[in-house]
């Protein structure tokens, strides 16, 4: 549905983004992650027929978006970051006016559809200069269903929203992203998690990795910790759980709790449980610790720290 | 072409939800009946003297000098103001072609002009009531279809300036002095001058206005309006496109 090879656009000397190679195929989410700036807009709005790339080609829906760019335009639903809402209209006359640019059938019907869906139908009469920012993100993601588009691309869908909303929208995204292929960049990680089928970490232009949230956390982290806690100080503890076969390192941080690494891919909390029980321990917790993907992207996008400014005369009073 | 249809609907609709519309409409007008009012009385004084009839050159004079300055501040948000809002990312992510969008925005601006300029018929029905045997009303049709070709044009200079730049300031000023130098500068003499003083000349908005004024239609003039008009859109379309390349 997506297919994007060796794109990259400069914007005057800088380049934004650098070689950009990915694809995401029909009725998936693809997670667009990496910090601010570091082209997810960019590249939305190439894929999106806004402005052309320097370099490289890009394909949506099997239509070139430059070539092809109406044809494109036509088949895709773009929420770009700030919301472009005209305050002075009503929602249902800026919905009809998208409608109408799109050549919807039955218009009135149709915007009387996606505020549904929305659930937006008692403010349809009310200007959108005066809806709070939550409202406003909902009827820029109205707009962009409004011609049941094959691609949805969504700039951070769910900034500036409150948590019951975010739920909303995500539950919303993943509905859609059923039938459709859903591009959507955030920098909130746990959303990546929770709605995409696969992550691309971007960061500086480039692809830092590209993988399903679960494989990312399992690949990285390349061992598993199991955290366990018992009654009392734990005296003995570190040494019984060092005692069983397969155990990595044991990390004794806190009274009566400890970190023990195991190998990726062998669950070996059955065992722990069983010996530290049979060790005469009174067994409170005992878990597996996941790298979250907060880590994992930090690990990725983290810069080698500059080396030390020897020559500091110039901060000398 | 739907398209257009559809832009400029909005657009002007937009114009009476608008403050800026009201007040500039608000100023032509009170202007313009001012005007009119000096020049009836002026009339009444030297008829007093000599037998004298106004004609209707006596609206439409002053209202050539005030679409001048009414067209930069009609003009002036129609596309700035879609770049400043980010709705330029919507409507150039929508399946419109980059001249349909700036046709459809000269469009709306243009029919908004029409408006106001079918409101301003009051001045010579009244005239035509006060004066014996009534207007002359090939000046005034003449007059009026002048006056529509120069809206136009001014429209669509309008609106190319405004596809430049994000600050409506800017654009209004930029417009402003654009008028300007196609309303004053003239070459001292058009027929002695150069190449430069005869395009000078060519240019000039009123020199090409002064047929319709008195009452006859050169095609030529009618030719000019309409190529102002079609390169300024031209432009525009320009424009936007280079703001995709940015």
């Amino acid at each position: 549905m997506i297919e994007v090879e060796g794109l990259t656009k400069d914007y005057g000397p800088r380049r934004a983004i650098n070689n950009l190679t990915f694809e995401a195929n029909s009725g998936e989410i693809l997670g667009f992650l990496g910090p601010n700036g570091a082209g997810k807009t960019t590249t939305m709005r190439i894929l999106t027929g806004f402005m052309p790339p320097t370099m490289g080609t890009a394909r949506v829906a099997g239509f070139d978006v430059v070539d092809q760019s109406l044809e494109v335009r036509k088949r895709v639903g773009y929420l770009p970051e700030t919301v472009p809402l005209y305050p002075d209209m009503t929602v249902f006359d800026y919905l009809k006016f998208m409608a109408d640019l799109r050549h919807i059938k039955n218009a009135e019907e149709r915007v009387d559809d996606v505020l549904d869906i929305v659930h937006m139908e008692e403010r349809a009469n009310g200007y959108i200069g005066n809806l709070s920012k939550g409202l406003r993100q909902r009827i820029g993601l109205a707009q962009c269903l409004l011609h049941e588009p094959e691609v949805l691309i969504l700039d951070e869908p769910t900034i500036g929203l409150d948590p019951a909303q975010i739920r909303e929208v995500r539950t919303l995204i993943r509905e859609i992203g059923k039938q459709r292929t859903v591009l959507l960049s955030t920098h909130i990680l746990s959303e990546a998690q929770q709605i995409c089928d696969r992550v691309l970490i971007i960061n500086k232009g480039e692809i830092v990795v590209e993988d399903t949230p679960e494989r990312l956390q399992a690949g990285l982290t390349g061992v598993q910790r199991v955290s366990v806690r018992v009654q009392g100080d734990g005296d003995g503890l570190e040494k019984l759980i060092s005692g069983i076969s397969g155990v990595g390192k044991v990390i004794s941080n806190q009274e009566g709790a400890v970190e023990v690494e195991t190998p990726p891919g062998k669950d070996l909390r059955p065992v722990i449980a069983r010996n530290v029980i049979k060790g005469g321990f009174d067994l409170l917790e005992l878990k597996n610790i996941d790298l979250s993907l907060e880590d994992i992207f930090l690990q990725l996008t983290r810069e080698e720290p500059e080396p030390p400014n020897t020559d500091d005369s110039e901060e000398m009073p | 072409m739907r398209n257009v249809w559809i832009i400029a609907r909005r657009e002007y609709k937009l114009f009476f939800i608008s403050p800026v519309a009201y007040v500039v409409a608000f100023f032509f007008m009170i202007l313009l009946g001012w005007f009119f009012y000096s020049a009836l009385r002026d009339a009444i004084i030297q008829s007093t003297y000599q037998p004298y009839v106004p004609s209707v050159q006596i609206i439409i004079s002053p209202m050539v000098t005030l679409l001048l300055f009414v067209m930069p501040a009609i003009t002036m948000r129609s596309i700035s103001e879609e770049m400043r809002m980010g709705t330029m990312e919507l409507l150039l992510t929508a399946p419109v072609k980059d001249w349909e969008l700036v046709v459809g925005k000269w469009l709306g601006a243009f029919l908004f002009m029409l408006t106001l300029l079918a409101v301003t018929w009051i001045f010579p029905i009244v005239l035509n009531f006060l004066v014996k045997p009534g207007i002359d009303q090939g000046i005034l049709l003449t007059g009026y279809l002048g006056l529509v070709l120069m809206v136009a044009s001014l429209v669509a200079i309008g609106v190319f300036v405004s596809s430049l730049f994000n600050n409506q300031l800017v654009v209004f000023m930029i417009s402003l002095v654009l008028v300007l130098i196609f309303w004053l500068v003239r070459p001292a003499s058009s027929t002695t001058g150069g190449l430069g003083s005869q395009i000078l000349t060519y240019f000039n908005f009123i020199d090409h206005y002064m047929n319709f004024f008195q009452g006859t239609i050169d095609l030529s003039d009618v030719v000019y309006y309409l190529s102002i008009t079609s390169l300024a859109l031209f432009l525009g379309t320009v424009s936007v496109e280079m703001r995709r390349w940015r």
